[in-house]
């Protein structure tokens, strides 16, 4: 990690899957470089055989028993609350657009 | 009689009384947002019928007082923004699980409150609906996310509220409205509803007018919840009960590190004359130091980053909110809906964070990150062996001018400075006003922040009522 690495904005942008205008490029470009420069001194920090921290309660493998709930039933006004705000849909079935390209 | 700023306490007092019925105080309380929220914009809808359930209701804790919701946490069948023009439409399919707490306890809610956008922000000004303004000044920024309903509670819109504490979102608002803000450790109250930011650092806490209030909402939100794994299953005291007003013999722990440059002189007199109080109390201050501090809010903006790229994902354009018509393809449906849903704010942070774990980065970003947030928690984990509390300012400032910081974006992050470390550790912190400072003919309020030991929210609840007490002789 340096000052060096230098975001792509438009590798990283498509990654996200965020159309950005051209302004928006330009824009960020500076503003995320200016953010890693003031990131990089995490290098300051020694880290040798310290261990992440991912999560701080100490919890590991939360279970439940396996039986049935009644907090949520999915009945006809859950299914239309959900499916109600898809922006397109038929019945109950969400449409999306062909995931599989057409060969040309 | 309706002319008084309400605590919860004052407000059951009436009701039992009969001073006015819970009708009454809805009403009250309803009219007055309708003519004050236009300047303060700190609501961004409200609700005309309070749904209340006036039966049986004596014995509820909460039963018959006004409160308000931040905007990220759902209210079945009513619409939740997020502060986001994404979510402009979005109506909540269920209640967060805080929110059948507090229907089962008898609140009656007013309405939903204005933040940053997913409650990336220090000021409100990244929402998609406009800023709040800070009713200290109108010209100022309430501080955020939380700032909504900061700003509601200060202004006594409601008489307390509910917000969400990712990084600061609850205690710097506080701060900057002189208002009471808890965010509990991490794990105490279910997130279950409250629309993901970080999922390893958000925590739903409280907006109140008093230590009393605070203590008394967050018996009623706590506890283990099926829907969200990472409660932790406690005996839930009734926290109210531990407010007695006596600390003698508490040990408070000053960290070095929190009175640094970058604070503001004024701000640093205000909070050293509050632990000269705890001291008179019969506290025993203790120096401490938390080493890595310094390197919090680096470790942050990479840790949030990464888990909001991830948690916003989600918002897709297919399964609800704003979806694009220019889309001619599947990607362009993301793409497109995403670029004309999202603000600056949010692009910035999830691009941060799609960048720090992309191939070939993960390493130098995130996971050294994770490795410092270790560092920071081990400082905290130190320090407690030998204090019970730590305390300092909850803000290097009081609140900023709307628009002051807003091309800035490290900036603004510094004013989470003094509350960041704390999300990474996990730990329970209040803050509680302690004066204010006098700038421009206004007088803005400076918060005192109290940490705690995890899921030991009674000692800092305990140390905010003696010093308030003491702060605020009857």
């Amino acid at each position: 990690m340096s000052s060096k690495s230098v975001i792509d904005v438009e590798h990283i942008a498509r990654l996200a899957r965020i159309e950005l205008t051209e302004v928006e490029k330009e824009k960020f470009a500076k503003e995320l470089a200016k953010i890693l420069d003031f990131i990089d001194q995490l290098n300051k920090v020694d880290t040798e055989n310290i261990e992440p921290l991912y999560q701080t309660t100490g919890l590991s493998n939360s279970y439940r028993s396996d039986e049935p709930r009644n907090s949520f039933v999915m009945d006809e006004d859950l299914t239309n609350k959900l499916i109600g705000q898809t922006p397109e849909h038929e019945g109950r079935f969400v449409k999306v657009k062909s995931v599989l390209e057409h060969k040309k | 009689m309706l002319n008084i700023s309400f605590t919860i306490e004052s407000v059951k007092e009436g009701l039992k009384k009969g001073d006015f019925s819970a009708e009454e105080i809805f009403k009250h309380y309803y009219k007055k947002i309708e003519k004050e929220n236009k300047e303060l914009n700190a609501y961004l809808s409200i609700f005309e019928n309070c749904k209340l359930k006036i039966e049986n209701s004596a014995a509820m804790p909460l039963s018959g007082v006004p409160c308000a919701v931040k905007d990220n946490i759902l209210i079945d069948g009513t619409i939740c923004t997020a502060g986001s023009k994404i979510l402009e439409n979005y109506v909540s399919a269920y209640d967060a699980t805080v929110i059948s707490k507090l229907k089962m306890s008898g609140v009656t809610f007013l309405g939903k409150t204005n933040m940053d956008e997913f409650a990336m922000g220090s000021s409100t000004e990244n929402s998609a609906f406009g800023p709040s303004k800070n009713p200290h000044d109108v010209s100022r920024v309430p501080g955020g996310s939380s700032g909504g309903s900061a700003a509601a509670v200060a202004a006594d819109l409601c008489v307390f509220a509910l917000g969400s504490d990712t990084g600061g979102s609850i205690r710097q608002p506080a701060s900057f409205c002189g208002v009471v803000g808890l965010k509990p450790t991490y794990g105490r109250v279910s997130r279950h509803g409250l629309i993901a930011l970080a999922s390893s650092l958000d925590q739903i806490g409280s907006f109140t007018k008093k230590v009393y209030d605070s203590a008394t909402v967050l018996s009623v939100i706590v506890g283990k919840d099926v829907f969200d794994s990472t409660t932790i299953d406690l005996n839930v005291p009734d926290f109210t009960k531990g407010l007695d007003g006596i600390i003698k013999g508490l040990k408070v722990g000053v960290p070095k590190e929190y009175f640094g440059k970058g604070l503001d002189p004024e701000v640093k007199i205000k909070v050293e004359s509050a632990i000269s109080k705890l001291k008179s109390l019969g506290a025993e201050i203790i120096d401490i130091s938390l080493p890595h501090s310094e390197y919090a809010l680096a470790a942050y903006y990479i840790i949030l980053p990464s888990e909001v790229s991830a948690n916003l994902a989600r918002l897709d354009g297919i399964r609800y909110g704003h979806s694009s018509t220019h889309a001619k393809d599947l990607f362009e449906v993301y793409a497109k809906s995403r670029g004309e849903g999202f603000g600056q704010e949010t692009k910035r942070r999830i691009m941060l964070g799609a960048f720090a774990l992309s191939s070939g980065y993960y390493d130098a970003y995130y996971l050294k990150a994770q490795k410092v947030r270790a560092l920071i928690k081990k400082d905290f984990d130190d320090a407690f062996l030998k204090v019970d509390v730590i305390v300092g300012p909850t803000a290097p400032t009081t609140a900023f001018k709307i628009g002051e910081k807003a091309e800035d974006p490290v900036s603004m992050y510094l004013s989470d400075i003094y509350t960041v470390p704390v999300n990474l550790a996990g730990l329970p912190a209040i803050s509680i006003p302690c004066g204010s400072v006098r700038i421009e003919n206004k007088d803005l309020p400076v918060g005192f922040q109290i940490i705690g030991k995890p899921f030991d929210e009674a000692t800092i609840l305990k140390t905010a009522y003696s010093l308030e007490q003491s702060l605020n002789p009857q």
